[in-house]
């Protein structure tokens, strides 16, 4: 490995209001991206199929598709969160307990976890990476260290790898959750069986919402969920697309089983195995790279708002959504009628209504979600609403949201091509960022 | 019904004594009249360091609920279906807890309708907090 830096990248975060337009807009674009198969889990068998292989395979994707060889790159971002297991204790990994193979799959980097040392040591020709920070977040906030990272010249061609395991078990049944004592912040919320997940706090938010603004949370949501299903089965590589499931109505969603009612089945993201990869460049770099580059506009981090007590309120949500929204308008200089395509985050289905009253985007405020999600919310028509299917239309894998607004830019989404714009939208706003995350990032095919 | 048992640090290590002796009690400002619920080392409003505890009367309404059918911890999965409701106390709205609502059928919670304290033991001598709807 020829890292001269693995410690902890800090200070790359734009997590307050008030730190203006992004001041290295045009500095920094996307200029790559790849994505894995999407498969429910992995089968324990097929060596081609394993976390660490479908890591390579979209690493090399992502290359392709910008035209760079594994030389090039002087970066390599790589997260080493797993998504089944962080609260989730045996389901995220392979061992101990079970039997290791060969190498390179004789530890738990390949199977569950991937870093820069696993697929520089796997993947010949990456030899002058000189970037590899230890410390990743996941993926909303990772976009915005890359981004950073090239616009602060600690790299220029910078590699970002993102995954997201499943293996056998119930999802995050384990560790923690396991347990008969509730300990630190859970003494507050475990006894009553709370705040074991977003969608616990979320649930009870969206009920309030619905209380306010009325009708049911099913006439509410049922429409962006089947919209995101559409969507998401005109990816070539998502879990439904490859797994020949879903092609969801309305009756599916309201017969579903609830999981935390109002929310069905269908209000969760599925877990998968799949690993995504994205490639990001300085201007200079990018001006010679196959693809059209798509710059930065803006990233941020951090929360915003805040919880004064047990449970966020329904005000609480929107004041924090509404921050957040201010803080990536300021930093992009956009404003909402400037958005074109818009991709927030969907891992819970209620984040939806939240998060696009926070923005207004194509003019929707608090408590009128219902009827734009009832009107022509399609990617042919007017208000083309998370194009990309977001994780509810191709499985947690926590892409699509930037895979879809890159293709969107470059015009290269296909059947998902809006149509605004006659078909050239300039501007996007992706994110992963649950609840009162302000991880979000802006890009646009306008040089700045 | 079994639930998760609270272990106390040394910051909630007042307030669950209190709940032991059914007592409920919010962490109170020295220095402005905030009120705050769980505690915290400082207060949210002002920053102050000096912070007192103050005994609440037990009186509330019902914010909001959800229904648990498949939920995480173990040791509540026999009891799915139940009811996780949000409960404002009376004397400082912007506090909330959350209850299971013992007596009141699942998916049946009318929100808005008044809530009274009662405390159940969750493992040898020691209590949690819940609420019930006012007869």
């Amino acid at each position: 490995m020829t890292t001269d830096f693995t410690g902890e990248y800090t200070g790359y975060r734009r997590d307050k209001p008030g730190l203006g337009l992004w001041p290295h807009q045009g500095k920094v674009a996307i200029v790559g991206w790849g994505m894995s198969p999407v498969d429910r889990r992995w089968d324990g068998v097929s060596m081609d199929k394993t976390y660490g292989a479908y890591g390579m395979l979209a690493i090399q994707q992502a290359l392709d598709d910008a035209g760079v060889s594994r030389g090039e790159v002087d970066g390599m971002l790589v997260c080493p969160e797993t998504g089944a297991g962080a609260t989730g204790g045996s389901s995220a990994d392979w061992g101990p307990y079970r039997q290791y193979f060969e190498p390179p799959y004789d530890t738990e980097y390949g199977l569950s976890r991937l870093n820069a040392k696993w697929i520089i040591d796997n993947m010949p020709g990456f030899d002058n990476v000189k970037f590899a920070p230890s410390n990743v977040p996941s993926i909303g906030e990772q976009m915005g260290m890359t981004a950073q990272a090239v616009a602060d010249g600690h790299c220029e061609v910078a590699l970002l790898v993102y995954g997201m395991n499943n293996f056998e078990g119930r999802y995050r049944h384990g560790g923690e959750n396991a347990s008969p004592e509730a300990r630190g912040n859970r003494q507050w919320n475990a006894p009553w069986s709370s705040g074991d997940g977003l969608q616990l706090t979320g649930a009870i938010t969206i009920q309030q919402y619905c209380a306010r603004y009325g009708g049911t949370f099913e006439e509410l949501i049922a429409p962006a969920v089947i919209n995101e299903h559409r969507n998401g089965l005109m990816h070539s590589w998502g879990f439904y697309t490859l797994h020949g499931e879903s092609g969801l109505t309305f009756e599916d969603y309201v017969n579903a089983r609830p999981v935390l009612w109002p929310c069905r089945i269908w209000d969760c993201d599925r877990p998968v195995n799949a690993v995504g990869a994205f490639l990001f460049a300085t201007a200079e770099r990018a001006k010679d790279m196959k693809q059209q580059p798509l710059w930065v506009l803006n990233h941020n981090g951090g929360q915003g708002g805040t919880v004064r007590s047990s449970q966020e309120t329904l005000d609480e949500s929107e004041e924090a959504r509404a921050q957040v929204a201010s803080m990536v308008y300021e930093g992009s200089g956009l404003h909402a009628e400037d958005v074109d395509i818009f991709n927030p985050y969907d891992g819970y289905s209620f984040f939806l209504p939240l998060t696009l009253e926070g923005f207004q985007w194509h003019g929707v405020k608090k408590g009128e979600s219902q009827a734009f999600f009832n009107g022509d919310i399609s990617v042919e028509g007017p208000h083309p609403f998370t194009p990309g299917g977001g994780n509810l239309g191709v499985g947690r894998t926590r892409t699509a949201m930037y895979i879809d607004s890159i293709e969107q830019l470059r015009g290269q989404a296909g059947d998902r091509q809006v149509t605004i714009k006659n078909g050239r939208p300039e501007t996007a706003i992706c994110a992963f960022a649950p609840a009162r995350s302000a991880a979000y990032i802006v890009l646009s095919n306008a040089t700045p | 019904m079994s639930k998760l048992i609270p272990i106390p640090d040394e910051l909630s290590q007042p307030f669950w004594d209190a709940i032991n002796e059914r007592r409920l009690i919010v962490q109170q400002c020295a220095d402005c009249p905030t009120l705050q619920y769980p505690p915290r080392p400082t207060c949210q409003d002002c920053g102050s360091g000096t912070l007192g505890w103050k005994e609440v009367e037990g009186k509330g309404h019902i914010l909001s609920f959800f229904v648990v059918y498949d939920g995480r911890y173990q040791v509540r999965i026999p009891d799915q279906p139940y009811n996780v409701a949000i409960v404002t106390l009376d004397e400082e709205p912007l506090i909330n807890f959350y209850a299971n609502l013992p007596g009141t059928p699942v998916k049946e919670v009318p929100i808005g309708a008044p809530v009274e304290l009662i405390f159940e033991e969750v493992a040898p001598g020691q209590l949690i907090h819940d609420w019930k709807l006012v007869e």
